[in-house]
């Protein structure tokens, strides 16, 4: 069985793994790390994103095999010292989330909206930029109003960069 | 209102471990020894099974067993069962088909369960289960709702003759057609309502473990009620005895109604797990939630509204066909009837109604509450009709509506609903001012000189739910009372623990519940822990479902908070050195009247469980008290939703520009949890009026089964929502709570299509409106007007 090693939150791991193995996979099964979740078979429903050498990767459309040498960072990785991230508290203050099931995967996949697009973000930005986040819970709407809250207070330069 | 107290918008206590990746969804759960089940299902809609030969899968590595229908009849477990009974019309029960957790013989839908292999890895059961060599016989395939009933059509169930399971009616069909009489004018429509994928986005899951030192099981389930599976897994599956099973609901990631129901997949990893002596798991791929979830909605349905010259409604007259699905699923009979008929009157006072509601078998998924779970369908019938008798009899909606509102309470509709309380006006009012519906006409011309087509619908629905009053839900054929419990124990300390028989898996209820403790007690938030979810914690509760968490779930809550309060006076008195009479509790303390003697609760706390302070022969050490509580009658949340779109004739888009709901929910403990629930209950409808739609085709393969074919809202689908309330309290139940959960789903879907029919200037168009179909009707519209001017 091939050995992957790579960076998980800023810990070098190293996992044994089938070469067939999904990222998100190894992720929840190998590494414990279960906040990452899997929602569907067609890599749409954007449960499973994290961040992989800076980018939103969606963890179920690729091989863990593929990640030999990466920076991985997942929705564990994101508080520091016990204190959540501007966008984890965002989501919070703004009822973003009901079940929690969507939520990781919506604030990995915010934080690299916020890396590309920048902290002023409208409301018709962030709709499109969520196309491959599901959630069946909230309606969207109030995810697009903690992740317009949560770009705007990472201006501030809280918070880890993911 | 305080800031933890009812009515405050508090920031939710369960967000801190889901933010943080910290939920445990039973996928995250993980049992030492534990195995893994992957099922073999059905490719055919309806076929025999002729044989099942294991011998080359058995062998393949990591497989521990292989087990089938004949295993299941072996251990005489019992069927899967509909708990809720319906009687046709002529007296007879519904014909309620076998339904063994593996299919014994027959195969009556594609995904439908033959056997399970059980092996060390994921992996190795997938394997193993492709090398399961089921031969089948196929069998002609009833796939079409219509024809179900034809007698040519191939028998689903050898009880059920022409595939019909009931045969139901309400109302007075005489007293109807001797309105129709008197009508001036008769709106007739014949539309479906479409069938729906739940698509929570955790997919169903169960860990089944069985412990032989104690001759105990453990079940973790996705299961919005735990306490219910477990009394069918016992009582009528026969798996154990109750005291011997512990049923367990951790983090669930959504249920809408597809978590209620006792699967053969849990039934089947519970007992599994003691023939391989080891835990047995199972998560659906989200191929298996299409195929075997429950489904939702699936009906057709005729309905005439007949009205005066003045536009009052004088009968209404309602034929509906419903699909069943392959099998009875738990509560699927009475989601087509006795969730559906009594909402049939809407918000108006009309004098004669007459429902018929024909049950069938088909060879598809079974179909069950989602949503709404007949409301939904109910009024869809009634503001469409409504909607359109407006159009056709050149009247405004709005006033249309006006004229017919029920307006004294309490009213007694002729579909056995009896309403209690409602000011249905006042939202329309309310809906109409948000709406800005004056300046509507501007709007539309303004865009049309875009060329765009706009156009406005509105939904003045009425919802029955805080299921159920039990003698009431006895009568009807439910085979549980539908009553809910909470335990609220007081430790030493002052802390308080509130054992509650409801579940959230997304409602927020470990912050509203706690809030209405902390109001009540006078206790910071911090110091109440909400407990639900596990049978050996909570003795017994019926569960979520049917907006009843608030509603009735809290009643009980707010009962035991009584008890304990009189309870805590007792003890006070003794304390405090007065007589019990001259004891009050207010704001977290135990005062003396007319002194300045107080006591604050976590004292009282203490004193009674220290208990030297008291009589103990005639007052009980310790502070702890229980509540059973039962709904004196269904609540009926209300309101008006008014959507307003703009499509593009080009290519058919419809953009929704407005979305305006006025709720009455009666009391609201946390108005940022309940918008929050009218949101996602807007997006559903919004999906099935627009994007939605399960399609089976004539082999009754199902053809939407994944994400690639079923179109779920996405955000740049959606608006952002205007929600707002109006209150008339509910008299039936101590907080004066409607509930909300389901309230969005209900309205909305018809509303969106009031408003696109308004827009396109036709009625003959269905859900789902895709771009395709709205692209079609409008072409359709324009060759029919350009004919009728030639």
């Amino acid at each position: 069985m091939p050995t992957v090693a790579m960076k998980v939150n800023g810990r070098s791991v190293s996992v044994e793994v089938d070469p067939h193995t999904l990222l998100v996979q190894a992720l929840r099964g190998k590494l414990r790390l279960t906040g990452t979740h899997v929602g569907c078979d067609t890599s749409q429903c954007g449960s499973c994103v994290v961040h992989v050498n800076g980018r939103a990767i969606k963890s179920c459309t690729m091989l863990a095999v593929q990640a030999e040498g990466a920076e991985v960072t997942t929705i564990e990785g994101l508080a520091t010292n016990g204190h959540l991230h501007p966008m984890q508290e965002a989501f919070r203050d703004n009822h973003g989330l009901q079940c929690g099931f969507c939520t990781p995967g919506m604030i990995m996949s915010a934080l690299d909206m916020v890396k590309r697009k920048g902290h002023e973000l409208d409301e018709r930005t962030i709709r499109e930029e969520l196309e491959g986040n599901f959630c069946r819970c909230t309606g969207y709407h109030n995810i697009v109003k903690a992740v317009a809250a949560g770009a705007k207070a990472m201006k501030n330069g809280k918070g880890a960069s993911a | 209102m305080s800031a933890t107290g009812v009515g405050a918008r508090v920031r939710r206590v369960e967000d801190q471990r889901f933010i943080t990746g910290r939920g445990q969804y039973t996928d995250d759960i993980h049992r030492p020894y534990e195995t893994h089940a992957c099922f073999v299902r059905s490719p055919h809609a309806h076929a025999t099974i002729k044989g099942i030969d294991k011998k080359k899968a058995e062998k393949m590595p990591g497989v521990l067993a292989i087990l089938t229908g004949d295993d299941i009849a072996a251990d005489k477990l019992g069927d899967l069962f509909c708990g809720w009974m319906v009687l046709s019309k002529d007296g007879s029960q519904m014909k309620n088909g076998s339904h063994p957790a593996l299919a014994k013989g027959k195969v009556r839908y594609v995904g439908d369960h033959v056997a399970v292999v059980i092996a060390e890895t994921l992996d190795q059961a997938k394997d193993a289960a492709a090398e399961v060599n089921v031969s089948y016989g196929t069998l002609p395939a009833v796939a079409d709702l219509a024809k179900a009933r034809d007698p040519k059509a191939a028998l689903i169930h050898d009880n059920a003759p022409n595939n019909t399971v009931y045969e139901w009616v309400l109302g007075d069909a005489d007293a109807v057609k001797a309105a129709f009489e008197q009508a001036k004018h008769i709106t007739k429509l014949t539309f479906a309502n479409n069938r729906l994928i739940p698509n929570a986005i955790e997919p169903r899951a169960a860990i089944g473990e069985y412990e032989p030192g104690t001759d105990t099981f453990t079940l973790w389930s996705t299961s919005q009620n735990p306490h219910v599976l477990r009394l069918g897994l016992s009582a009528f599956i026969g798996l154990a005895p109750e005291h011997k099973f512990r049923v367990i609901s951790p983090d669930v990631g959504g249920g809408f109604g597809s978590k209620i129901f006792i699967y053969p997949e849990e039934t089947v990893c519970i007992w599994a797990s003691k023939k391989v002596g080891r835990p047995v798991r199972w998560t659906a791929e989200r191929s298996e939630s299409f195929q075997a979830d429950a489904h939702g909605r699936d009906h057709i349905t005729t309905v005439e509204l007949g009205l005066d010259a003045n536009g009052k409604m004088l009968g209404l007259r309602v034929k509906t066909l419903a699909n069943l699905g392959a099998y009875l699923s738990t509560f699927s009979s009475a989601v087509p009837t006795f969730l559906y008929a009594p909402l049939l009157s809407g918000q108006y006072a009309i004098p004669a109604i007459f429902c018929e509601v024909d049950g069938v078998y088909t060879n598809t998924a079974p179909v069950d509450a989602y949503r709404g779970a007949g409301r939904p369908e109910a009024c869809y019938v009634i503001e469409r009709a409504v909607e359109v008798a407006a159009r056709e009899m050149n009247m405004d909606p709005a006033e249309l509506r006006k004229r017919n509102f029920v307006r004294t309470f309490p009213y007694q509709t002729p579909v056995a609903s009896l309403y209690d309380a409602g000011d249905y006006q006042a939202s329309l009012d309310k809906a109409m001012q948000m709406a800005d519906y004056k300046n509507f006409g501007k709007r539309k011309s303004e865009a049309a000189r875009k060329g765009k087509l706009r156009g406005i619908g509105f939904s003045a629905y009425i919802e029955a739910c805080g299921v159920a009053p039990s003698n009431l839900a006895g009568a009807l054929g439910c085979g549980v009372g539908l009553w809910e419990s909470a335990d609220v124990a007081v430790t030493p300390t002052g802390m308080v623990e509130v054992l509650t028989g409801s579940h959230s898996h997304g409602q927020g209820h470990e912050t509203t519940f706690a809030q209405l403790v902390s109001e009540r007690l006078g206790i910071p938030m911090d110091h109440i822990s909400i407990i639900h979810g596990d049978t050996d914690k909570v003795q017994f509760g019926m569960g979520t479902y049917g907006s009843r968490s608030g509603s009735v779930g809290m009643s009980a809550i707010a009962m035991a908070l009584d008890k304990v309060i009189a309870k805590g006076k007792q003890v006070a008195a003794h304390v405090l050195e007065a007589a019990d009479a001259d004891i009050e509790f207010k704001d977290g303390r135990f005062k003396v009247a007319g002194t300045d003697k107080s006591a604050a609760f976590g004292e009282i706390a203490l004193a009674a469980y220290v208990a030297h302070k008291f009589p103990t022969a005639h007052i009980e050490p310790g502070l702890k008290e229980h509540a059973f509580y039962d709904p004196t009658n269904f609540t009926f949340p209300a309101g008006t939703h008014i959507c307003e779109v703009e499509i593009d004739p080009d290519t058919g888009v419809t953009d929704i520009v407005n979305w305006v709901a006025v709720d009455d929910f009666g009391t609201i403990i946390n108005p940022m949890i309940v918008e929050g629930q009218v949101h996602g209950g807007i997006a559903q409808g919004i999906g099935q009026a627009l994007l939605e739609n399960c399609v089976y085709d004539s082999n009754g393969q199902l053809v939407t089964g994944s994400y690639m074919d079923y179109a779920m809202p996405r955000a740049d689908n959606l608006p952002s929502f205007k929600v707002d309330y109006t209150t008339t309290k509910c008299p039936s139940n101590p907080l004066g709570m409607k509930g909300c959960g389901e309230a969005g789903a209900i309205a909305s879907p018809v509303a969106l299509m009031n408003a696109i029919t308004n827009a396109i200037g036709t009625e003959d168009i269905a859900m789902p409106a895709t771009s395709k179909n709205v692209w079609h009707a409008i072409q359709k519209t324009k060759s029919q007007q350009r004919r009728a001017a030639e």
